[in-house]
């Protein structure tokens, strides 16, 4: 048991990173450039963490403690939420409103430094980002909810006795329930996407105004400060393919260390998936973005419909 | 039988708000000819048994639906110089919305209709009442002529899943009748867009309230 709990923090802090390398070597090839190393974040995490800090005398500690707790919650979420074998290292009854209102504070303290800074730009950022989280959420609850239903338990993760609602247990309602689950499914995917800031709804690599929404909150912060900014997105990341990788298959082959090679196979496809759609579709209209996020929470809805009709 | 007709059922009502929720006209053309496609297989499933007769109104659905009328359409809008917008006079949320409640009436409306044993439990007569409601929404909520094209499409779609149930009751030709009717409407239709295009330079509906000589 400890050595998977000892697994768990390797992969849950060395791997996110990769994720970001795989989406953009994905990009790349599409585009057919050669594209930057894959561990190309890791290099960019390294030369931040040496850099001094620069910080505008008008903001006050709201600025500093942004990225810090932005990172911080990130870090205790992923400790929640079941990897390669099902179980967490954190996991008691009704740790999914915990792991939502960790996401939930850590958007709080980006939104809330963004507008410490007192720019027009910086809020017109976290107005967006708000705007669209209260859209994005509900999709991920009810989708929570969806496996609620089905396991019958309120805790993400296996624990001894307990079975939780993404742990192995979930591979036996994939036959029974597989038109509620794949379209929770594809919902979370869609609030995967509109999380982290990517294509259809926001564009990681520009510094434009018209696509931003994350990337204006953070144009401010520098060194240290950034690289925590660019870790924790790493993290966000990794948290939400991990929910992906584990409702899509939640195989328990008995080998512990297949588990793991599968879990790990699956994280870098859904990277892979994401840089295939950043490269093939456009970015949405910022009036359709709300469609979209609306889309994504009926579909988690006629998920929840499906299994009590 | 229901495994598989389930997750069919599913892509046809997504399909549903993807033609109420898509701004381009030939992403709807696409999305009704996908459904018209996933409808015509379905008979295959529903009734495993129907011999040559069944695959014929297969392959005559598939085609006509799939192909035909799609390309139609796409002709359609080449000829008469349709912009790509949809320009919906109700915005793609609320029809969404629209679109979902109109969906959750159809299934618990479902639930109180005397279906025979078999049929109870599938999503075959919820899907069917909310494509109508789908068809009848592009119906009176869109401008362009085209779309009420689509619109009706959809309705024939959601017509066609309730038959379903009872194609073993239903002869070939009644069938076969109703897409030929279909065909016909289309076609109609076509020439009508192209008629109201060249006299009054826009082919919105909202100008047909005006008589004219």
């Amino acid at each position: 048991m400890l050595i998977h709990h000892v697994i768990h923090v390797l992969v849950a802090l060395t791997f996110p990173p990769l994720l970001l390398g795989v989406i953009a070597k994905t990009k790349a090839l599409f585009a057919g450039r050669v594209g930057p190393p894959l561990l190309q974040p890791y290099y960019d995490l390294l030369k931040l963490l040496q850099k001094g800090s620069v910080f505008s005398t008008t903001t006050t500690w709201v600025f500093r403690a942004g990225p810090v707790v932005g990172l911080v919650t990130a870090g205790i979420a992923v400790l929640l939420i079941p990897l390669g074998n099902g179980t967490a290292l954190i996991s008691f009854s009704g740790d999914l409103i915990l792991l939502a209102y960790l996401l939930g504070l850590g958007r709080f303290f980006t939104a809330s430094a963004a507008l410490d800074t007192g720019s027009s730009f910086e809020g017109m950022g976290a107005a967006r980002e708000v705007t669209f989280a209260c859209l994005a959420e509900p999709a991920f609850l009810l989708g929570l909810l969806v496996l609620a239903k089905l396991s019958g338990s309120l805790q993400l993760a296996d624990r001894a006795g307990y079975p939780g609602m993404l742990g192995h247990s979930l591979a036996s309602h994939w036959p029974t329930a597989g038109a509620s689950l794949a379209l929770v499914l594809f919902s979370w995917f869609i609030v995967l996407l509109a999380e982290n800031s990517r294509i259809p709804f926001d564009d990681p690599n520009t510094h434009l105004e018209l696509t931003m929404i994350h990337e204006v909150m953070v144009l401010d912060h520098s060194g240290p400060a950034l690289g925590m900014i660019l870790y924790g997105a790493a993290l966000k990341l990794f948290i939400f393919a991990a929910l992906v990788v584990r409702l899509a298959i939640p195989l328990a082959t008995g080998s512990a260390w297949l588990d793991w090679s599968i879990f790990v196979g699956g994280m870098l496809a859904v990277a892979v998936v994401v840089g295939v759609v950043e490269s093939t579709t456009a970015r949405l209209k910022l009036t359709h973005i709300p469609v979209l996020l609306v889309a994504a929470c009926l579909l988690s809805t006629f998920g929840i419909i499906l299994l009590v009709r | 039988m229901t495994q598989i007709l389930d997750p069919l059922m599913i892509i046809a009502l997504a399909l549903n708000f993807v033609t109420l929720g898509v701004s381009r006209i030939r992403g709807v053309i696409n999305a009704v000819a996908l459904q018209g496609i996933l409808l015509g297989i379905l008979p295959l499933f529903v009734h495993p048994e129907i011999g040559v007769r069944g695959v014929l109104l297969v392959l005559v659905t598939i085609c006509l639906k799939g192909i035909v009328i799609p390309r139609f359409l796409f002709h359609a809008m080449r000829e008469v110089n349709i912009q790509h917008e949809v320009r919906p006079v109700v915005s793609y949320m609320s029809s969404i919305l629209l679109g979902a409640v109109g969906t959750g009436l159809a299934m618990v409306f479902s639930y109180t209709l005397p279906l025979a044993e078999e049929h109870t439990n599938l999503l075959l007569v919820p899907a069917s009442l909310s494509t109508v409601w789908t068809g009848f929404l592009m119906l009176t909520t869109r401008q362009k002529a085209i779309m009420q094209v689509l619109g009706y499409l959809l309705l024939e779609n959601g017509i066609f899943l309730f038959s379903l149930l009872l194609l073993k009751a239903m002869p070939l030709l009644v069938e076969i009748g109703v897409l030929l009717d279909l065909f016909t409407a289309v076609f109609v239709m076509g020439i009508i867009i192209h008629h109201i295009s060249r006299e009054f330079a826009s082919i919105s509906t909202e100008h047909l309230t005006e008589l004219k000589e």
